[in-house]
């Protein structure tokens, strides 16, 4: 087997233990047996709830196999969009936050807290301020005639601090016995609400935009040339770079508004990928949608078990991410995977 | 076969044009040189002819796929010389696809025919300057490019090197059929290997004709307000021919 088939058989390997992780472990222990079995009846090879007590079916198929679907597609998403913008923006510190999209989608949502409104808007409202941040940012690039990667870059940190502002007035204005602490929860970031129904509708959403992504990978490498090469490649540079950056929106926007802002995977991932599989996008995107999967799901899973409350997600990711980034960092892979 | 007619280009909200009025064909299996002093447009030049800039006046026709060398390359990502190849075949491999074994064939191909094949798998920032180049002109052939343009390929390379990148451009033209445009800064090479020449003189004004004509000791001497001697000389039965600037014939005034 090459390099290349062990990294992604052992990247498999390990997304299959955070999945049974991730089914087995919390305050109702099942063991990983009977999640297996459980499970061999949803592809049907086997028995599955006939061999399990109906608590446990219960438990993983009502509450935990949601949470791990969503938990899964969204750290895939967040860290194969992180990896996607680090390419198209050939910077090694972009991450889904720097075009404006997480703080545009925490404003929407801690607006719907703040008014009142029940999930299905602070869902929408979320989305569409995701959205509508992604777009002043695209606008005011653009206004100087070409939209060049610094401009979008600048114009992101821009649009980025001010809904961060918007965020700190909607949580001054708040409640503080009421929607002032759910605003704080919500954008900490969690998994908690995951339903099936809620799996159903983000599932999707997340898929349909990973997929072009995915499958555009070899153009994202030729895109991380930088603009001129590219051109000189025959790629239409603007039409290529706006269509991974839509792609990355909605993953981003459709992330935020079901879990709050869990940083440093978009961040953290994709570098850790690249020490893998080397830089090209054609192996580096499948791979970092791999780890990112396993690695919130992991998360995750220490968020709901380690102290009797839940950690908030984001907190965690940002507490694991940090010192691994920074370890990745002194171990020389920053520089041997990035050349400026 | 790679055509300008009367172009024209200036930097937008500037008045003075970089080169005006400026037409020349040059046929299947021809090398142009591109030659002027720094900042008179050589690489803007360059641009418009492949498609890069669109030029204020005049247009460009070609009649094949083109191929661009920049003069220097820097990925942030240490790419192999294979994977940077396997780009050129970006023209080639739809939106959503990545490239097949065709493309991987054509790639590796091109590779071995600039004779780099022992570095396909070697990390591109890890090669030598002379080395990077010749994987670039090897991603232009892996995208099947007919008129290849280069950006002063020779600038960084030893006199060994350029003797050998100067043979391999030769061969792509005589016997590949590439139409080949080039600039550089070395009138020695424009004779070596160039049918015919431009000069930029700045000021808008630009002129084209063969590279025996344009490489005159005048006109060079004008062209680089330096005195230019050119050289003729028996080498060995074969006849050479070189251009030499008077460096210390008399400085020019700064």
């Amino acid at each position: 087997m090459t390099r290349q088939g062990a990294v992604f058989a052992g990247l498999a390997v390990l997304l299959f233990a955070a999945m049974t992780t991730a089914l087995s472990v919390g305050r109702y222990a099942i063991a990983p047996g009977d999640v297996l079995t459980l499970a061999s009846g949803w592809i049907g090879i086997g028995p599955g709830r006939a061999g399990v007590a109906e608590p446990v079916w219960r438990v993983v198929e009502l509450v935990r196999l949601p949470r791990m679907l969503i938990g899964g597609f969204v750290g895939a998403g967040l860290a194969l969009s992180g990896a996607v913008l680090q390419g198209v923006f050939r910077n090694p510190l972009v991450d889904p936050h720097v075009i404006g999209v997480s703080s545009g989608a925490a404003f929407g949502g801690a607006l719907a807290i703040l008014l009142g409104l029940g999930a299905a808007a602070l869902w929408s409202m979320a989305f569409a301020f995701g959205l509508f941040a992604v777009a002043l940012v695209i606008g005011l690039s653009r206004r100087a005639g070409q939209s060049s990667i610094l401009m979008l870059v600048l114009s992101g940190v821009v649009v980025a601090a001010l809904f961060a502002a918007l965020v700190s007035l909607a949580t001054y204005f708040a409640d503080p016995n009421s929607t002032l602490p759910a605003i704080v929860f919500w954008l900490m970031g969690s998994f908690a609400s995951a339903t099936p129904e809620r799996a159903w509708r983000m599932i999707p959403i997340l898929a349909a935009c990973a997929a072009p992504l995915l499958l555009m990978r070899f153009r994202i490498n030729v895109l991380s040339l930088g603009d001129e090469e590219a051109r000189g490649l025959g790629l239409r540079v603007e039409r290529t770079r706006w269509l991974a950056l839509a792609c990355v929106t909605g993953i981003t926007a459709a992330s935020v508004a079901n879990s709050g802002i869990v940083g440093w995977v978009g961040l953290v991932v994709p570098h850790f990928a690249r020490a893998l599989v080397g830089p090209d996008h054609r192996v580096l995107l499948p791979a970092a949608a791999l780890l990112g999967a396993s690695y919130m799901l992991f998360v995750d899973t220490l968020a709901r078990s380690v102290i009797a409350a839940e950690i908030p997600l984001g907190v965690l990711t940002a507490i694991i991410g940090a010192p691994v980034f920074m370890l990745l960092l002194r171990r020389g892979h920053g520089e041997e995977s990035w050349r400026a | 076969m790679i055509a300008a007619n009367a172009i024209g280009f200036r930097h937008p909200g500037q008045p003075a044009w970089l080169f005006r009025d400026l037409g020349f064909r040059l046929q299947r299996g021809r090398t142009l040189a591109l030659l002027g002093r720094n900042g008179r447009g050589k690489t803007t030049l360059l641009k418009c002819l492949a498609g890069l800039l669109t030029p204020v006046e005049g247009g460009v026709t070609r009649d094949g796929a083109v191929g661009y060398v920049p003069q220097a390359f820097a990925s942030p990502f240490p790419y192999t010389v294979f994977e940077i190849v396997l780009m050129g075949r970006a023209r080639h491999v739809g939106l959503f696809s990545t490239p097949t074994a065709e493309d991987r064939a054509r790639a590796r191909a091109a590779i071995a025919e600039i004779g780099l094949a022992e570095f396909a798998g070697r990390r591109i920032d890890t090669l030598s300057g002379g080395e990077r180049q010749l994987a670039l002109i090897a991603r232009a052939l892996a995208a099947q490019a007919e008129i290849l343009l280069l950006d002063e390929p020779a600038a960084a390379l030893d006199f060994r090197n350029q003797a050998k990148l100067l043979a391999l451009l030769r061969t792509l033209s005589r016997e590949r059929g590439l139409t080949i445009l080039m600039t550089t800064h070395d009138p020695t090479h424009a004779l070596e290997i160039a049918d015919r020449a431009v000069l930029l003189h700045g000021d808008g004004r630009a002129e084209e004709g063969p590279v025996a004509l344009m490489c005159a000791q005048d006109k060079l001497t004008a062209l680089y307000g330096l005195e230019m001697r050119r050289l003729e000389f028996d080498a060995g039965g074969r006849k050479a021919a070189g251009i030499l600037p008077l460096y210390g014939a008399g400085y020019p005034r700064l």
